[in-house]
């Protein structure tokens, strides 16, 4: 039972962070048409917001100091970051260590303005073309844009932990009544959990309640009568890409204590990510959120020690398994509309 | 000609003529020049131009007519690998057996392959493929480590059996070989500062190049083709007609998993050994890039782009720093460095960077790919008008 | 014109070009034009030999192969008598000159294997066929160092193995032509064993995780058996996929399962991203059977061990070899290294600048780049001043016994390079073991012509 409790906890961990990014992705896809593969890039640059942060803030001059050597046996050179000859060593520490919630307000104009010149300057050329060509376009700049990331960081992963203050597991064992350190979550964790879903009701309530939003979903539903009501779409348009550019960086942004960043983490993300959206139907939001969760739980069950014994190999293919099957039984994934990518 | 149009028999006569010389087409650099670091014209690049090349031509026969875009093709070339190392391994290092059975394995589990994931169409289908494709990859590089060798891949080892042939040839294994032609012999032909390499696993590959090349003109060409494209065009107007498309759709599915399976096999006859990456969602992705960079849709365009991802991967990728420095080394000091700065990104370990650029350079303005850059080009040159609608698709790549 | 028409025309210019080449023996593998007659593949020609460099330059290991670059291009250096000679002082041989190898000066030719055994092959080929290799080195995987020794063999190229710790790689896969420095899975479990023992005690219950890939399989084996015989259980071993990024389904059940350790069986991002989970979810704080709970991981690489930041302290390992060891040969190879590049070495590039002094010795001291007489020289070599103490070439595997290290995580690292520290030199003979172990026939040595 506890263990049943705890992997449906990691199920709905995994499963929001497919859900995060599937929803950015059926975002432009159902607001935009645009199947966009270097969406998987957005997330990884969003993460290396964070590590930017962090070099800014740990940007340094060099101090000889005389009682330490460095590894040649030379003086040591001791880095002291601006930051602390401004702010004194405790505040500066402090600042350093919330590096991570910071960076978040680093990353919204950043990525709002990549997102933005992205549309403009190549995601709008490829409304009218084919949804091949869009794939093959945006998976070229997914490249150029991780490249461009290796050159500037290196392959390893770099580490940006969460702030002290998240760190240490909070136990749901004792909550529910079990025994202690039985149920253990990590905090960071919880901390994702609440904030995929907070970003997740937002776009939702952004979509539904305001006016910008019913232009948009009008605009889905026909871009051509919307236009015809003299509404400039496409500034609206540009405005959503730019939209799912910044959710899919905040992605990015919290989670990097829960995997140092590296320069491919978006790749790794980008097919299963695209299995979700399509698992829960082409364009629909819902339909992406609750493929992720089910996924997500479906994969944390299938890690289990118990289930592994019994049938070896099925963590490695559940996610696939699953997809196979739903879209077999259910032919336009879980919400899908009839017609859309289908031809 | 062989029951080809004249403009296709053309075009078959131009391939044969650039398989035949690409030793020469390839290694146009004297071998002691600076601009030796690009030649192409070693016989483990040229086996892969054209291994690569019937890889794409099949893919070529599914997407280009029929628009149904599989992204998960590698897992054909991938068990035909496999399938190709076992017979080695079991039977002896005569390649036909390897080769058929290669193919034979290939097509049977595109026929199952198929007949599951062509009962959806567009995205779905893509997805459907990736599945099978990337549960094949990872049960192959775990749970089915003793068949396949895990992720270190299958090899052949000094205790096989090798019922037909000797399991080892003074103390070690043997080399693949067709009837006794070892695949690996090369001769090489020295003509004043400039070398070539002709060889025999390179020109076996070539000529079964040209019979699968020649067969997938027949195929375009056929009734059946036709009916390809009219799927392609509009599958639920051709429906109504009461025609069943599936049939032809499996068809061509299992047409191109067996030449994918070709491809696999012909590797393992010229490099003995199958990995599980052979499968991952990228090999797939890249036969698509392939397919798109050269022209989805035309004969010869993929055949083209299969070489440029492969030249780009081999070659752009062992320029290093020292060699750049070299090339710029006539230059004043200050400026070399400039250059060296310039183009360093792009070469050695930034081939990745080079290949994402110019795909999506091909992408944005040569949307029939390589071949449509081709077409311009000539049409440059020629008083005449270019063909603005070409009939062989290049303007309407698939979805 | 017919089908048969033309292809008696092609027959005739074929043959016509096959006559011209007729003065040319028939030679396999033949990318250099020059000669063929030395008996073996790709004879150094003129007054220069080319090293081919493979090692992933794309791809997740990409910043471990950039360090063994440097490593190499540092060898070539002190080869060819420029830079301060490094480690060729305090080599126990004294063939090396520093006129090259055998007065040839050393060139050099660079690959990407891309940490997948078919681009590493591709690469070593191409460096083969075209550019005329004698050697082949490097390398971050024993997937690709496997495959690639495979194909020297074939092809008749002597392969020095870089970084690759499976016992494969000199077990079941051993080839006459292929060597390898670096340690393995079993050295790195019986050298763990005792001192895992000796700080957490002999009576615990230990969880695998366990990357799902051959590497993985044999660490696991390895550390498993060694902790077993002096008393440990093993509660489990579970087989993470290799492209796992989140291990939090993995760790999540670990606390639960009665464990006290945790031992993760993974390398580079796996092991910074399973580590991070394990520390996430309070393993390192934790208690369990009534005894701190531990987190062990069977091979470090500093390189990665920074990845994992503040995670590694604390945690045991073992390594090839640190840069803060004090012998000779270390501090020689530290001091040029660091000074040309600004920072310490890791063990990659330590074992692949070792590696290529120690071919250019054996050919050397065999008078001959034939790769049977480096392989015989090489065989059953014992050497000394390179960094591990005194060390075998063992002729029945061609793996190399030497001091293992046992490495802790610095709980005050001083630099950003400062993240292990040394807490055992396990001697080699504490680690060797029996060559017929682990099957697999060394094959004869291939010279390729």
């Amino acid at each position: 039972m506890e263990a049943i409790v705890l992997q449906l906890l990691s199920g709905l961990d995994g499963g929001s962070a497919y859900a995060l990014i599937a929803l950015g992705l059926t975002l432009i896809f159902g607001t935009l048409g645009v199947v966009n593969f270097a969406h998987g890039a957005l997330f990884m640059i969003g993460a290396f917001c964070t590590v930017t942060l962090q070099r800014i803030l740990t940007l340094s001059h060099t101090v000889i100091d005389d009682t330490k050597t460095d590894f040649l046996g030379n003086p040591a050179k001791v880095q002291v970051p601006y930051i602390q000859d401004w702010f004194g060593e405790a505040a500066s520490a402090t600042i350093i260590d919330w590096s991570v919630p910071l960076a978040i307000l680093f990353a919204i104009p950043v990525m709002l303005v990549i997102g933005i010149v992205m549309e403009r300057g190549l995601i709008k050329h490829f409304y009218k073309r084919p949804h091949a060509d869009q794939i093959l376009v945006t998976f070229g700049l997914a490249i150029v844009l991780q490249e461009i990331i290796k050159y500037f960081f290196g392959a390893n992963p770099i580490p940006a932990p969460a702030p002290d203050a998240f760190k240490g597991s909070f136990d749901f064992g004792q909550l529910l009544g079990f025994e202690a350190n039985r149920i253990i979550y990590p905090y960071w964790r919880l901390v994702y959990f609440g904030f995929a879903a907070l970003i997740i009701t937002g776009v939702f309530a952004f979509l539904q309640f305001t006016t910008f939003g019913m232009v948009v979903r009008a605009g889905m539903a026909d871009r051509e009568t919307v236009g015809l009501l003299g509404i400039d779409i496409d500034k609206r348009f540009t405005m959503m890409f730019g939209l799912a550019a910044v959710v899919a960086g905040l992605a990015g942004v919290m989670y990097t204590p829960i995997n140092s960043p590296n320069y491919h983490m978006g790749m790794d993300f980008l097919v299963i990510s695209f299995v979700v959206v399509v698992v829960g139907g082409m364009g629909s939001l819902p339909g992406a959120v609750l493929a992720g969760f089910v996924l997500g739980i479906l994969q944390s069950f299938a890690s289990m020690r118990e289930v592994i014994e019994f049938l070896p190999g099925i963590n490695q293919v559940v996610i696939y398994l699953a997809a196979i099957v739903i879209l077999l039984t259910r032919p336009r994934g879980l919400l899908g509309k009839r017609g859309v990518m289908e031809d | 000609m062989f029951g080809l149009t004249a403009k296709n028999t053309r075009l078959l006569f131009l391939v044969i003529f650039l398989v035949a010389f690409a030793p020469f087409l390839m290694n146009p650099f004297p071998s002691d020049s600076a601009m030796a670091q690009f030649n192409a014209g070693y016989p483990d690049l040229m086996q892969r131009f054209v291994i690569f090349g019937i890889f794409a031509i099949g893919f070529n026969i599914l997407f280009g007519l029929t628009g149904y875009l599989s992204f998960g093709h590698a897992a054909f070339l991938g068990v035909g690998s496999y399938a190709g190392v076992w017979m080695f391994k079991l039977l002896g290092m005569n390649v036909i057996p390897a080769i058929a059975a290669s193919v034979l394995v290939a097509g049977l589990l595109s026929v199952v392959i198929g007949y599951i994931c062509l009962r959806r169409s567009g995205i779905y289908f893509s997805i459907l493929t990736l599945a099978f494709a990337q549960m094949m990859f990872a049960l192959a590089a775990s749970v089915l480590t003793p068949i396949t060798g895990g992720e270190t891949g299958l090899t052949l080892s000094l205790s096989d059996p090798r019922i037909l042939g000797a399991a080892a040839v003074d103390g070690n294994i043997p080399v693949p070989s067709f009837f006794g032609l070892e695949m690996r012999s090369t001769y090489e032909l020295v003509l004043g500062s400039w070398s070539f390499s002709f060889n025999t696993g390179y020109y076996f590959c070539a000529i079964i190049m040209v019979l699968a090349f020649y067969a997938s003109i027949r195929i375009f060409q056929s009734p059946f083709g036709l009916m390809l494209r009219a799927i392609k065009t509009n599958q639920t107007r051709l429906n109504y007609t009461g025609l069943n498309s599936r049939p032809y759709t499996l068809a061509a599915f299992v047409i191109s998993g067996m030449y994918a399976g070709l491809a696999g096999g012909l590797m393992v006859a010229m490099d003995p050994l199958a990995g599980a990456e052979r499968m991952f969602w990228t090999a797939s992705g890249e036969v698509v890039i392939m397919t798109i960079l050269g022209g989805a849709g035309t004969m010869i365009g993929p055949v083209l782009g299969a070489g440029a991802i492969k030249y780009m991967e081999n070659i752009v990728s062992k320029i290093n720093k020292t060699i750049l420095e070299q090339w710029f080394s006539f230059m004043p000091d200050g400026i070399s460095d400039v250059f060296v700065t310039l183009v360093y990104p792009f070469i050695g370990k930034g081939w990745h960077l080079t290949l994402g650029v110019v795909f999506m350079l091909v992408i944005i303005f040569l949307p029939g790919g390589l071949v449509e850059g081709g077409q311009k080009i000539k049409g440059l040159f020629s008083r005449k008008k270019p063909e603005t609608t070409p009939t062989d698709g290049a303007k309407t790549p698939a979805e | 014109m017919s089908k048969s028409n033309f292809t008696r025309r092609g027959l005739i210019k074929t043959s016509a070009v096959a006559g011209g080449a007729a003065l040319a023996a028939p030679r396999f593998f033949s990318p250099s034009w020059a000669d063929g007659h030395a008996g073996y593949l790709n004879a150094p020609q003129g007054s220069t030999v080319t090293l081919g460099f493979n090692v992933p330059q794309s791809g997740p290991y990409a910043d471990e192969g950039a360090d063994e670059l440097r490593a190499y291009e540092l060898a070539v250096e002190h080869l060819n008598g420029g830079g301060d000679g490094g480690m060729m002082n305090t080599f126990s041989s004294k063939a090396l000159q520093g006129n090259g190898i055998l007065g040839k000066k050393v060139e050099y030719v660079t690959g990407d294997t891309q940490t997948k055994p078919d681009a590493a092959r591709a690469s070593a080929k191409s460096m083969i066929e075209k550019d005329g290799a004698i050697m082949i080195t490097g390398g971050s995987s024993s997937g690709v160092a496997v495959a690639v020794q495979a194909l020297c063999q074939e092809a008749g190229i002597i392969f020095m193995a870089g970084l690759t710790h499976s016992n494969d790689t000199t077990g079941k896969d051993k080839k006459a032509n292929g060597f390898r420095h670096f340690f393995n899975s079993y050295m790195s479990g019986a050298a763990l064993a005792p001192i895992l023992g000796a700080n957490y005690g002999t009576n615990r219950k230990a969880y695998h995780l366990t990357a799902d890939y051959n590497w993985g399989y044999t660490t696991e084996e390895a550390v498993r058996t060694s902790t077993e015989a002096m008393g440990w259980e093993t509660v489990a071993a579970v087989k993470t996929p290799l492209a796992q990024t989140d291990f939090k389904d993995y760790v999540a059940p670990v606390l639960q399962s009665g464990a006290d350790v945790l031992v993760l069986n993974h390398y580079g991002g796996n092991m910074v991203n399973s580590l991070t989970s394990a520390v996430q979810f309070g393993l390192r704080e934790a208690q369990a059977n009534g005894q701190d709970f531990q987190i062990v991981v069977p091979l470090y690489s500093r390189l990665m061990a920074k990845g994992a930041g503040e995670n590694v302290k604390g945690i045991f390992g073992s390594t090839n070899w640190h840069w803060s060891l004090t012998d000779e040969g270390s501090k020689a190879f530290v001091k040029s290294f660091g000074e040309k590049y600004g920072f310490p070495p890791s063990q990659a590039a330590h074992t692949t600048y070792v590696q290529t002094l120690l071919y250019a010795d054996a050919a050397e001291r065999a008078g001959t780049f034939n790769p049977c007489g480096i392989a015989e020289a090489l065989e059953g070599f014992e050497f000394d001043g390179m960094g591990n103490g005194p060390t075998l070439y063992r002729a029945e595997d061609h793996q190399c016994f030497k001091d293992v290290l046992v490495v802790k995580g610095k709980e005050n690292p001083t630099s950003e390079f400062d993240l292990l520290e040394i807490v055992e030199v396990t001697p080699a003979a504490q680690v060797t073991y029996d060559a017929s172990i682990f099957g697999g026939e060394l094959g004869t040595c291939n010279p390729g012509a």
